[in-house]
């Protein structure tokens, strides 16, 4: 090879390998930021109160509890309702339909749901249900938050199972292991700990969602675990809060914007972590 | 060939190949095979790469029954009764007729598990008679010794020659009656091979064995029968010392001396 020619690679190698580490450097340094900044005005707010007292009127000092409790409560119902929805049909595309026209179309529609903006669940739900049942409830955010979640573990279920080799289901057939037991004892067996990580990564989605629950539950001032009454929950807080020109508000808003941020991220992490260490077993 | 050789008196049919045709889609990759597996005997399919041995070892259990656009035609009878009949019970036929396959693939579960996991579908046992159970099938696939002190481990945790041992274990331990091995030693290092060869050997004791493999040097150490196959059908069959010393065909010749191939 050339003298010259070699220069030249090695010269547009350190100019792209530069431009990639700007790159990385840009999108880190704005993460940092980002949670510098959350961290640094929202513990300044977090103390006991945030978990045993409720949202405060103006001027008031107070807690997140009702809104802690109503994302707790909405964002596990959603969950309870959407993984075995999304599962099942995971299961089916992955498993049943894998040569079939109507798995590739329901692939298709769920990738399609699963990039919608969450702005169009939360009016789709206002339609069918709040406007009909005449009133905001906490089911109808459950409803909007499940529809979330469930194209989220319809892709991981799919993708998950598709990854555990064909091999291996040959081998389960091969003893005589009828279907059914092919599928829940190897397959998902196999495939566990990426159906776990669905899951997780579907909470982490759903527990920062506002827009679906601005339209559904809405928000509540007091504790109340009515599903048919409108329900507090943390991102609706603290979209009113920080928007409001009260600096305890505010300070809520940060506290609360902290919570769920440390939720999501452990959550991502726990997801990762059990993707790589256990996929191997 | 579509005659077969003559039958030996001490040799009896336990699977009889009968103008057998197998497609994927429109194409015929199996063009009116027959063919005797004897019992008690191994019998090896050779032939170069596409030549439909798998293909065939797979009608065996109807494992081509996975996938969609694939089927036989013709009979393929097991003491007699066609297999490729649609009332046939797909999982009966397997627990009769095992497989084991190219790459080890024990389930994700403990070396106990991946045992026990197949006797449970058939038997209803008590735990003492069941780890009497794998620990016999264990021993009947030369792994006991190696095992026996972490049958809690997971089986992945297994060297590659000791994971298809187990699966030979799994396999045994539903008490077929004919085992097919599909390629078992191709990914497997030569020690761990010859331990494979050798309980083949012991295992024509009790099982009927087909056995496909693309070493000629293996065939002829394993196998008292040997199935010379080439683009879908089947050039010579014959006792194995024969094709490898005396083909009949030029073909079989050529192969088995690594001339192509």
């Amino acid at each position: 090879m050339s003298e010259a020619l070699y220069a030249s690679r090695r010269r547009s190698n350190v100019i792209v390998m530069g431009l990639c580490y700007a790159a990385t450097a840009f999108g880190l340094g704005f993460l940092a930021l980002i949670l510098g900044t959350l961290f640094w005005r929202g513990l300044v707010g977090l103390n006991l109160a945030v978990f045993t007292q409720m949202t405060p009127p103006p001027g008031s000092s107070g807690g997140l509890l009702n809104a802690i409790m109503g994302s707790l409560l909405m964002t596990s119902l959603g969950v309870v309702i959407g993984t075995p929805l999304g599962m099942l049909a995971g299961t089916y595309m992955a498993e049943y339909g894998r040569h079939s026209r109507l798995a590739s179309i329901v692939r298709f529609i769920n990738d399609i749901l699963l990039s919608a903006p969450s702005i169009v669940i939360g009016l789709f739900v206002y339609e069918i249900m709040v406007a009909p049942m005449g009133h905001f409830s906490a089911i109808a955010g459950v409803v909007a938050l499940a529809i979330l979640v469930v194209p989220v573990v319809v892709r991981t279920t799919e993708d998950m199972l598709l990854l555990v080799p064909t091999s291996l289901r040959e081998a389960a057939a091969a003893l005589g292991m009828p279907r059914s037991h092919v599928i829940l004892r190897v397959a998902f067996k196999a495939a566990r700990a990426g159906l776990i990580t669905g899951v997780l990564l579907a909470i982490a989605r759903v527990s920062g969602e506002t827009a679906p629950l601005l339209f559904t539950s809405l928000n509540n001032q007091f504790w109340s675990s009515d599903l048919n009454a409108p329900m507090s929950s943390l991102p609706i807080v603290i979209f009113q809060f920080a928007l409001s020109p009260y600096a305890d508000w505010q300070q809520l808003a940060w506290t609360g914007a902290l919570l769920i941020t440390v939720t999501v991220l452990a959550l991502s992490i726990v997801a990762r972590w059990l993707g790589t260490s256990r996929t191997a077993t | 060939m579509n005659e077969m050789p003559a039958l030996k008196p001490d040799l009896r049919e336990k699977i009889t190949v009968r103008v057998l045709k197998f497609f994927y889609g429109e194409s015929l990759a199996l063009k009116s095979i027959n063919l005797p597996l004897y019992r008690n005997k191994v019998t090896a399919f050779i032939g170069p790469s596409g030549c439909g041995k798998s293909t065939l070892l797979r009608v065996l259990n109807r494992m081509y029954e996975l996938y969609p656009n694939q089927r036989a035609e013709g009979q393929v009878l097991l003491d007699g009764n066609n297999i490729l009949d649609t009332d046939q019970d797909l999982n009966l036929l397997r627990s009769r007729v095992g497989m084991v396959f190219q790459k080890p693939t024990p389930f994700p579960m403990t070396i106990y598990d991946n045992i026990a996991f197949g006797i449970k579908l058939y038997e209803n046992i008590p735990k003492s008679e069941m780890d009497g159970r794998v620990e016999k099938a264990l021993r009947g696939s030369a792994l006991w010794e190696e095992v026996k002190d972490k049958l809690g481990a997971s089986g992945l945790s297994l060297s590659g020659g000791q994971q298809q041992r187990l699966c030979i274990a799994r396999t045994v331990a539903i008490r077929p009656e004919v085992i097919l091995l599909d390629e078992p030693c191709s990914a497997l290092d030569p020690i761990s091979t010859a331990k494979i060869e050798e309980l083949i050997d012991e295992l024509t004791e009790d099982y009927t064995i087909a056995i496909v493999t693309h070493s000629m040097q293996q065939a002829a150490r394993v196998s008292a029968f040997t199935a010379f196959m080439y683009l879908g059908e089947l050039i010579e069959f014959d006792e194995t010392s024969k094709v490898f010393t005396a083909p009949r065909e030029k073909r079989t010749q050529d192969y088995v001396t690594g001339r192509f191939g």
